[in-house]
């Protein structure tokens, strides 16, 4: 199998082109630059297209209306970026139409900085623009895994009629790994007969719309978009547990995190704590089932660590639901976590529950 | 008996809700006969705004997308890009193409979207309430300049048809109106020849429109169209502002 070293960003590109999305439409930001570069070259070779747009808030748009069009479309950008599109992602949310956004995560807020950073927990998975509506967020912890996941990310859009939002931050948009590309996958959009391509060949015209004037009509439209939430909820969780079976600490940590999580766990289990990883690789929907299963099992006690003041704390604590307490150790700023600031913080709970 | 004159299969059987006195529904129709007129109905994908044609999606009757206010020349540029092959039109009042819009609007024409732009000007925000456009002539009195429009306060009317005839990837831009039989006449050839530049592949093309808002300009239409040519035209003069190279 063919064996290569590749850059985060570009992973993130020659996923989607992997994925068959021909399409990407972006606006330049750091630190996910390398991911446009990227695809400003690849995509021409396959018959693609990069159009570099005149603001976030235009990318957005141009993908939603290439998604309206029918296409595989992807869009990139870092944090104040992704702000920017928040208003388009609500309008695709609520047409329906499937894309995929990569959001490499830098520090915040405001213009912050371009260091690695995990702050837009929030924004990603509890909606982020207006209006009552849920992403899928996938938060790959490898640059294989990215390769993998954007792929999956594009059969979520499609299969949901839904954004899928993919998170990485600074670190893993920045890091080289080697990765193992394997044969392409077999890529087979669903068909799009909702499609605004144009009323040849079909019996009536299609319009792609958010606007329902009708409040009766606009709570229907909001059922329907819950009961696909639900369905999202029941059907796609997915998560990684590492040497978790028997751990009397949990860790949880999703993207780079968990990677400094695991080196943690290994320390930890060399002298003697049994701790172990749990990484929520979807982030909406929120992994629940495996966290709630160790707060009635095994698990004394649950670190989050996460690259900001306490986000995904607030899922972890629902899921756990008082069980049994619930740690927090994070960096903002974009600081990244070291393994000695995890095993100390590790260090700390162990004693406490002697 | 033979049939003189009916109704264009451009326009969806539904009512206008348009006010009384109001241009839209002259408008839409000139648009619709244009893309039938073409025979390009069935390949046509129109986007429209937020504003007072924010339904639009429900009269021409072709595949429609409901854009985010001002981001209708993206969304455009999206269709377009995957379906080269495709008849993509945008319909944007002043407030969505000119104040929010403005740079969505600008770049489309600077990338040469090959996409028509068909912008009503009745230099008021209608939908919303009467609102100072930016479009507003000075002195105009509205919703938010009740004394009238200051430049010193509210600056100049915008004149974007000026504006984007400057930009090298427009290919077509000119102003009409659709106060009389004959400037309506003149406005129907100008939105035909903008597609017609669409689907020569010539670059972008914008029509601007100058339109009537009777209810929020208090006037009655009779009293709107005239006050079309006497107030407006001066400010927004008519004609073409750029026209295809080989057409000079």
């Amino acid at each position: 199998m063919e064996r290569v070293l590749m850059k985060g960003n570009e992973a993130f590109g020659e996923g989607a082109v992997r994925a068959g999305c021909r399409h990407f439409f972006g606006y330049p930001i750091t630190p996910q630059s390398e991911l446009p570069h990227y695809l400003a070259r690849r995509l021409p070779e396959v018959g693609g297209l990069y159009l570099q747009a005149e603001s976030e808030v235009a990318a957005i748009n141009m993908v939603y209306g290439a998604a309206a069009a029918g296409a595989r479309v992807m869009t990139s950008s870092s944090s104040p970026g992704i702000s920017l599109m928040q208003e388009g992602i609500s309008y695709i949310a609520c047409a329906e139409l499937p894309c995929v956004v990569v959001n490499i995560m830098r520090g915040g807020p405001g213009l912050g900085n371009i260091a690695p950073s995990q702050a837009d927990y929030f924004q990603a998975v509890k909606g982020g623009g207006h209006g009552d509506y849920r992403l899928p967020v996938l938060a790959p912890a490898s640059i294989q895994e990215i390769i993998d996941l954007i792929v999956l990310a594009f059969d979520l859009a499609d299969k949901y009629r839904n954004p899928v939002m993919v998170v990485g931050d600074g670190i893993l948009g920045q890091m080289m790994e080697p990765v193992e590309l394997g044969p392409a996958p077999e890529v087979t959009p669903p068909p799009k007969p909702w499609a605004t391509t144009g009323t040849l060949g079909r019996k009536s015209r299609n319009v792609v719309n958010s606007l329902y004037i009708e409040p009766e009509e606009l709570e229907k439209v909001n059922l329907r978009l819950q009961a696909k939430y639900k369905q999202v909820e029941q059907e796609e969780k997915r998560w990684e547990e590492y040497r978790a079976d028997d751990a009397q600490v949990i860790i949880v940590a999703f993207g780079m995190v968990a990677r400094i999580a695991k080196a943690v766990v290994d320390s930890m289990r060399m002298a003697g704590i049994p701790v172990g990883l749990i990484r929520p690789v979807t982030l909406y929907p929120f992994p629940d089932k495996p966290l709630a299963a160790s707060a009635s099992g095994a698990a004394k006690a649950f670190l989050v660590v996460e690259m900001n003041a306490g986000q995904m704390l607030e899922d972890v604590k629902l899921a756990v639901c008082g069980r049994k307490p619930v740690h927090f150790y994070g960096r903002t700023g974009g600081m990244v976590t070291s393994v000695a600031e995890v095993e100390g913080k590790v260090r700390d709970i162990w004693e406490g529950l002697k | 008996m033979a049939v003189s004159t009916k109704r264009t299969q451009g326009l969806a059987d539904k009512h206008f809700h348009y006010c009384p006195g109001c241009t839209h529904g002259i408008i839409h129709r000139l648009v619709a006969e244009a893309i039938e007129e073409l025979g390009v109905l069935e390949k046509t994908v129109g986007v429209c705004p937020v504003g007072c044609a924010v339904f639009a999606y429900d009269y021409f009757n072709c595949d429609m997308i409901e854009a985010a206010h001002g981001r209708a020349p993206a969304v455009a540029t999206g269709v377009k890009r995957v379906l080269p092959e495709s008849v993509v039109f945008t319909y944007q009042g002043d407030g969505d193409l000119a104040a929010i819009g403005t740079a969505e609007t600008v770049h489309a024409a600077a990338r040469g979207e090959r996409i028509t732009t068909i912008f009503v000007n009745n230099a008021v925000y209608g939908m919303t309430g009467g609102q100072m456009a930016p479009t507003t002539l000075l002195g105009q009195k509205t919703t938010t300049t009740p004394f009238g429009r200051q430049s010193s306060v509210a600056g100049y009317p915008l004149k974007v048809s000026e504006m984007v005839a400057t930009i090298d990837g427009a290919a077509y831009v000119t102003r009409v109106a659709v106060n009389s039989p004959k400037n309506i006449l003149r406005a129907k050839k100008a939105i035909l020849k903008a597609f017609n530049v669409q689907l020569k592949g010539l670059g972008f093309s914008l029509v601007e429109v100058l339109s009537t808002c009777p209810t929020n300009w208090g006037l009655s239409p009779p009293e709107a169209l005239r006050w079309v040519k006497e107030k407006m035209i001066p400010v927004y003069p008519l004609g073409d502002f750029k026209v295809p190279e080989d057409e000079v």
